[in-house]
């Protein structure tokens, strides 16, 4: 079974050098600031050798938006999950590319940035992937009214 | 000697791109030097739609993402939501519940194998034999919910209705029959001298490459990671069933045309052992409410889909309906490293190399 | 008139209008009128009318051979195949015909107007030439011209030009990749046919077709297996036929080079390669099946019929079993093994000849056994030593292992 870590188990790997990049735990995840994310993917890639990223995806918290990171290790056949504030404020929100990381991120951050609209600073394809070029708008977010 | 680049679109509207596929492709002469996938023109937005649906009716909007694996779409969005929601699903709605996810692991397997034959060349042949033998899956599916390909059979907590009695007998028929069809194909097909010589060593992809790019399912396997969800990670109660996990050698397209074929031959070993272990009782807990209200929080449960590793990511504000629901999946993350897999080889490798993917347009734009 | 004459049912038709004294033996109703000083009438007279029954022989062929076509493919992949229209469906390909024909005629603009419409006239045009000259029966032919074997290769290769033609006025760039590997391929095909055909024109003695029959003692798929083997490879290829469809290879250039064609134009091109298919088989029933030639007990025309009939079948069986080759490996094909393979079979031919040039029954015998044992030897040898390079890459049969608990 994949054992899925909880909040202060992430913090535990987490803490030896990146302490103070941790913002916030939640109950089975942990929410990293957006400076110097690289650093700590690349620490989870090679040290801790969480080398599948199986999925990145994005929530519209309408106060913020996040982006959401599962990892998961093959070796050890355990899986965490990484969270991104993108930014207080519903405008421009911006995180880093993980493609330099993990190559699987590449369409999924195009498709993020389609229907969520965050950028992804360091893609070097940052297009629409699934709407047509002069869309308008991002259809995920929560601005329109059901 | 070099000549002009040509640059073609190929798709949306050709013969083998499974779907409405588009490639941007550049060439040199024959031989391939960039191509570009270029999706979206099945894009229904399953995920905005499904914000505004309640928890069982997304059921019926997991069907339509891989139209030929619709069983394995429901288990996976079902076991999400008993995640999240907290619901103990009942013995025979799981038993039943995998059944219907290997049979369909068969028939997908079975039109993957024969879409990537037709890529190949082959004029239609292996396809129909083995289009014959989904068939007979897909009567199983109408026996079972009475739909075949958009099946919506599976709820929070199991299934929505019990197998009928005619169901079993027409079960263990299939089960006898299908390994002799197997080798029917297999005879056809796997010493095949053009098949060899057209699959193998072309679009080798590597073991790290493929965990980098973070591909998943028989691909993966293909390429000689022993990573099987079923097996790694047992979801409902594959850990009460034993079962080999073909694995390939090189990473080729040839690789990935055998871990399919033969885990077709496991997953029927699979449905075998559930058949000896299913109980009578009920198939899904009385108490699961029909409009499901989960506590807030957020659910991932990833399966093994035949296309791959396939996951709801579901986050509930305490609604009927899911506050964001995001499906990771398979057939689009596999696209990931098309471009670097076919640079270098010749045109008709590319619709080889595509067939092998083994992509579903309707998951990969959703 | 000389060879012309030698025709059983040219001379039949010339006679009962000819009042030509050499004809009356022949005549059987006595009702010919045209004198003997308008000959020339009576000979253009029964020129078109063969020339009429052959062009609409031919395309009735064509039409039972594509209801055959698709009868045949539906029992090889398991279903029924055609079977609405008429008994068994055999007015399919009439009603298939029809829509071709009443279908909107597309020219696109990006093409080359003349060449464009020339390429299907130019691809239809030469097949119903070659059937004139294949003898059908002991005197069944219309015309038994001398170098009739250089005839027909010349007569078939002209639908490379053909497909070129259209592939480069069509102004698309999946029909300009089929037409340049039209190009390449039926080249590169026509030179193993070329000394394939050699080596059944060293055992006639002569380049006319009806030679070739008349000297064919035993056939020569049996007494040359492997020229036969090479020619048959080599005109499925000419064919453009599975597993050599590459010009117009459906899952990878829709429809090569002729995707931008619709109406009758496509008809034409749908007509042409089906009629190269049956002219094809003809050829290769008159070189290696020993053409009309058949125990006496049945006419020879049956006998030809029922040998063209199964070499059709081989196409159709190819079609229903085998994928595509890819490009490199098709032309590797060519020049690495057929070329040296036919080349092979023409110096041992070549060499029995000059030692035994009149051959009687028991030499004819050791000869053949000399070819088989060829043939086996030197498909062995290109087989297990060149094979793994002819086609690319290393091939080898291999299987899945399994994940470890």
């Amino acid at each position: 079974m994949t054992k899925v870590l909880s909040g202060s188990e992430i913090e535990d790997i987490l803490s030896s050098s990146f302490n103070n990049q941790i913002e916030s735990l939640g109950n089975d995840y942990v929410q990293i600031s957006n400076e110097k994310s690289l650093d700590l993917f690349n620490y989870l890639k090679i040290e801790q050798k969480y080398e599948l990223l199986s999925s990145v995806t994005s929530v519209d918290r309408i106060s913020h938006f996040e982006v959401v990171y599962h990892l998961t290790s093959l070796q050890k056949n355990e899986s965490l999950v990484i969270k991104i504030n993108c930014g207080e404020g519903r405008i421009d929100p911006k995180v880093k590319s993980v493609i330099s990381v993990w190559r699987g991120a590449e369409l999924q951050e195009r498709e993020i940035y389609d229907l969520m609209g965050i950028m992804f600073e360091g893609h070097p394809n940052m297009k629409r992937l699934l709407l047509w070029e002069n869309f308008e708008g991002h259809p995920l977010r929560k601005d329109f009214v059901s | 000697m070099s000549t002009e680049l040509v640059t073609m679109n190929i798709g949306p509207i050709h013969p083998s791109t499974h779907g409405v596929f588009r490639m941007r492709v550049t060439f040199d002469g024959e031989t391939i030097i960039d191509a570009e996938p270029i999706i979206g023109y099945l894009h229904r937005g399953s995920e905005k739609l499904a914000e505004e649906r309640t928890y069982t009716q997304i059921v019926t909007l997991t069907d339509r993402m891989d139209y030929t694996a619709s069983m394995t779409n429901n288990q996976a969005y079902i076991l999400s939501v008993e995640k999240l929601s907290g619901i103990t699903p009942s013995d025979r709605g799981v038993w039943l519940r995998m059944i219907a996810a290997e049979l369909q692991r068969i028939a997908a397997h079975s039109v993957a194998i024969g879409f990537l034959i037709n890529d190949l060349g082959a004029w239609h042949t292996p396809l129909l034999y083995l289009l014959r033998e989904r068939e007979k899956i897909l009567e199983l599916f109408e026996m079972m919910c009475g739909a075949r390909i958009t099946n919506s059979y599976l709820r929070p907590g199991g299934v929505f209705m019990d197998a009928p009695d005619e169901f079993w007998p027409s079960l263990n028929k299939f089960l006898d029959d299908m390994p002799n069809r197997l080798d029917d194909i297999e005879n056809l097909l796997t010493d095949n001298e053009i098949i060899l010589a057209r699959t193998q060593n072309v679009a080798i992809l590597k073991k790290e490459d493929a965990i980098n790019a973070s591909i998943t399912g028989p691909m993966l396997r293909a390429s000689g990671v022993d990573w099987d969800l079923r097996h790694r990670n047992p979801y409902d109660y594959y850990e009460k069933i034993s079962f080999r996990r073909p694995l390939g050698t090189v990473g080729d397209n040839n690789d990935r045309y055998l871990v399919r074929l033969h885990e077709i031959r496991e997953s029927l070993k699979i449905v075998e052992q559930c058949l000896d272990l299913i109980e009578p009782g009920p198939v899904k807990p009385e108490e699961v409410p029909f409009l499901v209200r989960p506590p807030e929080g957020e659910s991932y449960v990833p399966i093994e889909a035949p296309k791959g590793e396939l996951g709801f990511y579901l986050v509930s504000d305490g609604g009927i309906s899911p506050f964001r629901c995001h499906v990771r999946a398979p057939s689009l993350i596999n696209l990931t490293l098309l471009r670097d897999m076919v640079i270098g080889y010749k045109i008709a490798d590319l619709f080889v190399t595509f067939g092998s993917i083994d992509v579903n347009m309707g998951e990969v734009d959703r | 008139m000389g060879p012309i004459r030698e025709s059983f049912i040219f001379e039949f038709l010339y006679c009962h209008l000819s009042l030509e004294a050499s004809c009356s033996s022949v005549r059987i109703l006595n009702i010919a009128f045209i004198p003997e000083n308008l000959s020339w009438i009576s000979f253009t007279l029964t020129a078109f009318f063969w020339i009429f029954v052959f062009i609409n022989a031919a395309l009735v062929g064509v039409l039972m051979l594509i209801w055959g076509e698709r009868r045949l493919i539906g029992k090889f992949q398991a279903r029924l195949g055609p079977n609405r229209w008429g008994p068994l469906g055999l007015f399919t390909p009439v009603a298939d015909a029809i829509k071709v024909m009443f279908k909107e005629d597309i020219e696109p603009t990006l093409s080359d107007k003349l060449i464009y419409v020339l390429a299907p006239i130019l691809m239809v045009v030469p097949v119903f030439m070659i059937f004139p000259v294949i003898p059908y029966g002991t005197k069944t032919f219309l015309t038994n011209i001398s170098v009739g074997v250089v005839f027909v290769l010349a007569i078939t290769s002209i639908n490379s030009l053909s497909v070129l033609m259209a592939g480069w006025a069509s102004g698309n760039r999946f029909a300009i990749i089929g037409g340049i590997r039209a190009v390449a391929m039926l080249l590169s095909y026509e030179i193993p046919m070329g000394i394939s055909a050699a080596g059944v024109v060293i055992v006639a003695g002569s380049l006319s077709l009806s030679e070739v029959v008349n000297n064919q003692v035993i056939p020569n798929a049996i007494f040359q297996p492997l020229g036969f083997i090479t020619f048959l490879i080599a005109s499925t290829a000419e064919l453009n036929r599975s597993p050599f469809d590459i010009t117009e290879a459906e899952s990878e250039l829709v429809a090569g080079y002729m995707t931008d064609y619709s109406s009758m134009k496509f008809g034409l091109f749908y007509l042409g390669e089906f009629m190269a298919t049956i002219a094809s088989s003809a050829i290769i029933v008159t070189f290696y099946f020993s053409g009309w030639r058949g125990p006496s007990f049945i006419p020879s025309e049956i006998w030809f019929l029922a040998k063209w009939i199964g070499v059709i079948a081989i196409f159709i069986w190819f079609r229903a079993t085998f994928p595509r080759l890819r490009i490199d490996q098709i032309m590797s094909l060519a020049w690495k093994g057929l070329f040296e393979l036919s080349l092979i079979n023409v110096l041992v031919l070549a060499l029995m000849i000059a030692i035994w040039p009149d051959p009687s029954g028991i030499q004819l015998l050791i000869m053949t056994l000399i070819n088989w044992v060829v043939f086996f030897l030197s498909i062995y040898i290109f087989g297990k030593i060149l094979s793994p390079n002819l086609t690319g890459n290393k091939i080898t049969k291999r299987s899945v292992v399994y994940g470890l608990d």
